[in-house]
């Protein structure tokens, strides 16, 4: 590694001030930091050291959406095989096909095979996500001064988990630019944003083009296979309906149709125990959360309805289906636009589970409700944390 | 009751009047910089929307629209021409009577609202309410209701803004956007966080 950092070294001056390519400073930076540690110290007193800078929080939770990702990618392919075994499709046709072939084949029982599929469909996603949206990342470091952050892993990951599989790649690249321009960099940049920016984007593309992200026919990625998500399949057959579908470990261990990376809350529950322990998602959100959606299905079990299926929804449904345990893992902890004081945090999880769970029950418009849920949130947690201020304030006067 | 509940409800969340109808909007947007402020300009529009909108409504039903008159012998005067003029008078005066209150009890917020306060005569938002009400027929006990819930619906958005605006002072927005151009932008997000109530249909 030693010729790299000599090289690094050697260049670094023609991006200070002064030096010919300045401009690029942020992109020589980003660069410079993902393979060596920053050079800054702290020079006077107060040495307060610690490893979890930015940097390793951000890779932290790009890492912890590996287990989804990957089982989103095996579930998505197996979920187009099979498909395409009941349809009597032999083969993709176009580039994707050709893709799929050079490796494997359609079986819906081999493991590689799905998984090699599931390739097919996610990684263009997520290629063209982080490519476009690093195009915005870049440019906006670049003119503004400041640096090229890593928060910028999380966001493309993140939007490209929660799209479904059969997303035209010029909507990919549409959601991800409104997410992160309109999202996050007219605010200033990571940590200056009060939306989440991949749930901007996902939501940008659902108002958008309702028909192409929200109809029956985006879940499995297979021309012409229709197939309801789980939860529209509860809202119009209800509880038995659904059941006859698919059981509750189906749901939990992720083999049905959904968007790439939430299928599977096993996954992202292992991805999300790493996160709790580590203190980087914080469990009083995610408790919250539990906690407001239990009490909320709970109280539309009791109340009941003879009309609409989903008030009977057991609360341990809502945990398993759509994207509940991806959302409450790896978007309502999203430390920028969640509430910032313990107490806080709380009530912001309690407002999302509530949400959520009336979204889903009450809202005939929208089958799932917890990104609007989380969004909704987000606006309201300037709110929350004020009003825990003020009380602590006051608490405090009390006190004497 | 229920039928008076649902009507509140949904025009806090569903309709609601500055993040559905972008109505009241100047008002909304030169009043967020405080959480305090734009709360006591919240709760000023529901005192005014409270009164205005049900003694509309019985200025529409017993004395305006047409046939109203039959109890002093003019069954066929329609006088609904006159709404607009009818209408804005009574909120005109109601705010007058705010602004003494006000002055008199809450000289802080009075001074707080500044020019505000009087402009409550035309912000949108309470006009549109009575115009609402107006045009789905509403019995006196639903306007109540309705006047009571655009009120609220109004001031919660105004004092939501409030709080992002409040924690935007940390961010770091683009020269040429800084001021009214991030706050349209805001506005904007916040009417998409909205959406997630669009489609109850209560």
């Amino acid at each position: 590694m030693r010729p790299l950092r000599n090289f690094l070294d050697k260049i670094e001056p023609d991006f200070h001030k002064g030096g010919k390519w300045e401009k690029w400073y942020s992109l020589y930076e980003a660069v410079d930091t993902v393979f060596y540690r920053p050079a800054d110290v702290t020079k006077t007193t107060a040495h307060v050291r610690d490893g979890i800078d930015l940097k390793r929080i951000m890779i932290t939770v790009w890492l912890c959406t590996f287990p989804a990702m990957l089982y989103g990618m095996y579930n998505l392919g197996f979920q187009a095989n099979a498909a395409m075994a009941e349809l009597g499709i032999a083969a993709v046709e176009g580039w994707r096909g050709s893709f799929i072939e050079m490796f494997a084949g359609y079986d819906p029982n081999s493991v590689w095979d799905s998984f090699w599929h599931g390739a097919a469909y996610f990684l263009p996603i997520y290629f063209v996500v982080f490519v476009v949206g690093g195009f915005w990342e870049v440019l906006f470091a670049t003119v503004r001064g400041h640096e090229v952050n890593e928060g910028f892993f999380v966001t493309s990951v993140l939007f490209a988990l929660i799209c479904p599989p059969d997303l035209p790649l010029w909507q990919a690249a549409l959601g991800i630019s409104f997410g992160v321009v309109v999202g996050k960099e007219i605010f200033g940049g990571t940590g200056k944003n009060f939306l989440n920016p991949a749930l901007t984007g996902r939501a940008f593309l659902f108002f958008a083009y309702p028909a192409y992200i929200s109809g029956d026919e985006v879940w499995t990625a297979v021309d012409g296979y229709s197939g309801a998500t789980a939860l529209s399949v509860a809202f119009t057959d209800g509880m038995a309906g659904l059941q006859n579908q698919m059981t509750w470990f189906d749901a939990f261990f992720g083999s049905i149709q959904g968007s790439i990376g939430e299928t599977s809350t096993l996954a992202i529950l292992m991805g999300g125990a790493v996160l709790l322990i580590m203190g980087i998602a914080s469990w009083r959100i995610v408790g919250g959360v539990m906690l407001g959606m239990i009490a909320t299905a709970l109280l539309f079990n009791v109340i009941g309805s003879d009309t609409n299926p989903m008030f009977a929804m057991p609360w341990y449904w809502h945990l398993v289906v759509g994207g509940f345990a991806f959302g409450m893992i790896f978007m309502a902890t999203d430390p920028v636009s969640a509430a910032m004081t313990n107490a806080g945090k709380w009530w912001f999880g309690i407002l999302i589970g509530f949400m959520v769970v009336i979204i889903r029950v009450v809202n005939p418009a929208f089958p799932e409700g917890m990104m609007l849920a989380i969004l909704f949130a987000n606006l309201f947690a300037p709110l929350i944390d004020h009003g825990v201020v003020q009380a602590n304030i006051k608490r405090r006067l009390a006190r004497g | 009751m229920e039928h008076y509940l649902s009507i509140f409800i949904s025009t806090i969340f569903v309709e609601n009047m500055a993040l559905a109808y972008f109505l009241g909007m100047c008002t909304f947007l030169a009043i967020s910089k405080k959480i305090g402020a734009a709360f006591g300009l919240g709760v000023a529009v529901i005192v005014v929307q409270i009164i205005t909108v049900p003694v509309n409504n019985l200025l529409f039903t017993h004395v305006l629209s047409e046939g109203a008159l039959a109890w002093a012998g003019l069954p066929d005067v329609d006088l609904s021409f006159l709404g607009l003029v009818t209408y804005i008078g009574v909120i005109a005066a109601l705010v007058q009577i705010l602004e003494m209150v006000l002055d008199k009890f809450v000289p802080k917020l009075y001074s707080a609202l500044g020019v505000f306060l009087p402009l409550i005569t035309v912000n949108c938002a309470i006009l549109g309410s009575t115009m609402f009400m107006v045009e789905r027929s509403y019995t006196f006990n639903e306007s109540l209701a309705f006047g009571a819930g655009s009120g609220v619906g109004w001031a919660l958005a105004i004092t939501a803004l409030a709080g992002i605006r409040e924690k935007m002072k940390y961010s770091d927005v683009p020269e040429g956007l800084r001021g009214l151009g991030i706050t349209f932008i805001t506005v904007g997000l916040m009417s998409l966080g909205f959406m997630s109530f669009g489609g109850i249909d209560l």
